[in-house]
């Protein structure tokens, strides 16, 4: 006897590949473990306008950049504009250019974006320590003086922030800050007084997400760098941190929005709360990263729609394993109960279950008529199909007048099996007698409508589809049930009289 | 409780459907030598090539056009019986007791038309009862002119003796009795009696019907445990030597006893059935066990029953 260890390593390696495959296509492309989970989106506008002055035009607009949105669609509107949207290491910016403007100009950027749940600012590069500011004579010493306060109380770039953000917004300030106050606005002097003690520190420019608004700006924030994290202040109210309905729009720490032969520019937002399906999402992101390149997702809808019905035999298939193996239930034809249990979904079980006894019982009747013409088996068997189609046509028929839309649905059963299953059955008839019939089918019936109950439920025909990696563990799980040597349940009660008294 | 502990029914070395299927048919029945015993008409020739006795071959139709000649085939005979080559769990056969002017009767009296007969062997060699329904050919066979040693233990059919060969030792015997439950046929699943016999002698050690053990024949009360088979050492011998003969490891036989030949080879078996067990009250893994630990032995047929009478008796 060879050892059985490849074996058991090979289906190991079949689960863990499966498991990790699903885990890795739920997380990295948050495709949900879930069906019908839904996400919030939001759809955000951003109008431009300014006054164009009859001179060639340029605007420069800076667009968002959030680790906690990704973008879904973006797209201008501008027409009689050239555009292009540069994206360099600092920002992504869209640049709208004219030969000659003249008038009022209004230019649109739409942009839909989903949560990612990132929140953090994370970068792996040290930025660049920043220049100090030359503080005006009067103010130099002021501003010396407040930042050594603030750093005798802090111990790390962070609680220097904090605590300078702190002093800003007391109740009672002190005069130096009074003082710097009154000639620098507090996220100015914030950054300064930051960079005067060499910490990395910049304003961002950031949007408060509310569902149906228009007419928005801006709001100023400062991010400081720590530790590989930037961190947001709002210098203004002195706030820490990150609001959970903001949207990070600009974070080069250059003006959002730059124009070149126009006046009066200004830019304004409005945005709308969504909800779509986190599934259709999950597949427009990877559509956008083409991460769909080897992906059954690229199909045409009606291939996919045919996958999905396949991808769920599988799932009979080991249904089937179980109960035979396990369980000890005989069916006839080994597989037959999952071709029934495919028919199943599409009928449904109740109309399902009466079509095919039906079908079955009529068929018995036909054949009997059939046996005493002598007939020879092939000859036979096709006569019974063609009669079976008949049988479903004329219930198609009926159902349709009697107008019970559910027997329309009779015509998904294979009808070349339902052939064969009659003249098992009536053969069976003939040699055993009908108890035998009802047992041996009512077994096939039985395992089917088990099959069909795991087959229909909406998350495994969600897992099976969205996460193929679930393939690998069921072939897994039949490979380990193939090498089973116990007792099948059955057989503990056929044995029960040899179990020692 | 409904069912029992499996780690009881493991104590009592039953064998169960999956480890008899992994670690005997599979391990020890080479799928090469499946067709010596799934071809009924293989068997029958390999017997005869190797000096153990089975029943009468009047003829095989193989075509459709060959089925009118049975009649001219069996006109000089009491009786006879149609069986498909490659059918399995005794689907598919027809038995007729008596002949009379070119009509045909049932064991249990009722006519059978020619024209019935036509169309079983029609569905034969269509393949209804093979495997995978492939074309088989029809077997016509004499009738076996069962021993009067079983009167009174069995209804209307003729008793089969199956034996569980390992590797050349007999390790376990049963005798199906049909009954009226079982309309005259001898499968356990459809009534008829299994008694299991002792290995050393061919006597009656435990009877059951259904799975459940009962003491006395439903139809004709007679006593089960009291039955002994006659000419209990040939039917070793013959079982034994049928290992040689299939190369098959883990082998179930099915032997009759015929009032003028003796015990005729029915037909081999490279799946037999569990129900040995229940028959006999015991399971048979522990002989099973014992013949593996053998490892190599070079035993003849006579040396391998003497063994197997020793060590295999239910009450050693």
């Amino acid at each position: 006897m060879h050892s059985r260890k490849p074996f058991y390593i090979l289906v190991a390696l079949l689960f863990i590949a499966g498991i990790s495959a699903s885990i890795y296509r739920g997380i990295e492309h948050s495709v949900p473990f879930l069906p019908g989970k839904q996400v919030q989106s939001w759809a955000v506008d951003a109008k431009v306008s300014f006054q164009g002055t009859m001179e060639p035009a340029e605007v420069s607009f800076s667009l968002p950049e959030d680790p906690a949105y990704e973008i879904l669609v973006e797209n201008a509107t501008s027409p009689g504009y050239g555009l292009t949207i540069t994206n360099n290491k600092v920002d992504r910016r869209a640049i709208w250019s004219i030969r000659s403007a003249t008038g009022r100009q209004d230019l649109y950027y739409k942009v839909t974006l989903i949560p990612t749940g990132q929140t953090q600012l994370l970068t792996d590069v040290e930025p660049e320590a920043p220049t100090p500011y030359m503080w005006p004579a009067t103010e130099s010493a002021a501003a010396a003086q407040a930042a050594e306060e603030v750093w005798a109380k802090s111990a790390t770039n962070l609680s220097f922030a904090q605590q300078l953000n702190k002093d800003l917004n007391a109740e009672e300030r002190s005069q130096n800050i009074e003082l710097l106050l009154a000639g620098n606005s507090p996220s100015k002097l914030f950054i300064r007084m930051l960079h005067s003690k060499g910490i990395p520190a910049q304003e961002v420019s950031g949007l408060f997400l509310e569902d149906q608004r228009r007419r928005q700006q801006l709001s100023t924030f400062v991010e400081v760098y720590n530790d590989g994290e930037w961190h947001l202040f709002n210098p203004a109210n002195g706030t820490q941190g990150r609001p959970d309905d903001l949207l990070l729009w600009d974070r080069s720490g250059k003006s959002v929005l730059d124009v070149i032969g126009g006046v009066n520019s200004q830019v304004n937002f409005s945005m709308l709360q969504d909800t779509r399906s986190a599934l259709a999402t999950a597949i427009d992101v990877m559509k956008n990263d083409n991460a769909l390149d080897f992906s059954l997702y690229q199909l045409p809808l009606e291939e996919q729609s045919l996958f999905k019905g396949i991808l769920l035999i599988p799932i009979g298939v080991l249904m089937v394993v179980f109960l035979r193996v396990l369980i000890g239930i005989k069916t006839s034809g080994t597989f037959m109960p999952v071709l029934i249990a495919l028919a199943f979904i599409q009928t449904t079980l109740f109309t399902g279950l009466i079509g095919f006894l039906l079908i079955v019982a009529f068929g018995l009747m036909i054949r009997s008529y059939l046996s005493e013409l002598n007939l020879l088996l092939i000859s036979r068997i096709s006569a019974v199909i063609i009669v079976v189609i008949g049988i479903i046509g004329l219930f198609t028929l009926l159902s349709y007048k009697f107008g019970l839309s559910e027997g329309l649905t009779i015509t998904f059963f294979p009808m070349i099996i339902l052939a064969w299953t009659i003249e098992r059955m009536s053969i069976l008839w003939e040699e055993e007698g009908a108890k035998e019939v009802v047992i041996q089918g009512g077994g096939s019936l039985f395992v089917a409508t088990l099959a069909y109950l795991a087959m229909s439920a909406t998350w495994v025909q969600h897992w099976v589809f969205n996460f193929l990696g679930i393939h690998l563990v069921i072939l897994a799980l039949v490979l380990l049930m193939g090498q089973y040597t116990g007792y099948r349940l059955l057989e503990l009660k056929r044995f029960k009289p040899l179990a020692g008294e | 409780m409904f069912l029992a502990n499996p780690s009881a029914l493991a104590r009592g070395g039953i064998l169960g459907m999956n480890k008899r299927n992994i670690d005997y048919i599979g391990r020890y029945n080479p799928r090469k030598f499946y067709k010596r015993v799934d071809d009924k008409l293989t068997t029958k020739q390999l017997a005869l090539a190797n000096d153990i006795a089975v029943p009468d071959l009047i003829g095989t139709v193989t075509e459709q056009h060959e089925i009118g000649e049975i009649p001219a085939m069996v006109n000089d005979k009491d009786g006879f019986v149609i069986k498909p080559s490659k059918g399995s769990g005794g689907k598919g056969i027809l038995v007729v007791t008596k002949v009379e002017n070119g009509r045909y009767y049932k064991p249990n009296g009722q006519e059978v038309t020619p024209s019935e007969v036509y169309r079983h062997v029609s569905n034969v060699l269509s393949g209804l009862f093979s495997l995978g329904g492939n074309p088989d050919v029809a077997i016509v066979e004499g009738l076996i002119q069962f021993d009067p040693v079983f009167d009174g233990y069995s209804y209307e059919g003729v008793p089969d003796i199956r034996l569980i060969v390992f590797k050349g030792f007999p390790i376990m015997g049963m005798i199906r009795l049909s009954t009226a439950a079982s309309d005259g046929k001898a499968n356990l699943h459809q009534g008829a009696v299994g008694v299991g016999v002792d290995i050393a002698t061919g006597k009656g050690l435990h009877a059951v019907q259904f799975d459940t053990p009962i003491d006395l024949h439903p139809d004709t009360q007679k006593e089960l445990t009291a039955i002994q088979v006659p000419q209990w050492d040939t039917l070793l011998h013959t079982a034994s030597k049928a290992y040689e003969m299939s190369e098959l490891g883990y082998l179930g036989t099915d032997m009759v006893l015929d009032k003028y030949k003796g015990p005729l080879l029915l037909e081999l078996n490279a799946r037999p059935g569990l129900a040995i067990q229940i028959a006999n009250g015991r399971g048979i893994l522990g002989n099973l066990r014992h013949v593996e630990q053998m490892k190599h032995h070079n035993m003849s047929v006579e040396e391998r029953v003497a063994y197997s009478k020793i060590h295999f008796s239910a009450n050693s």
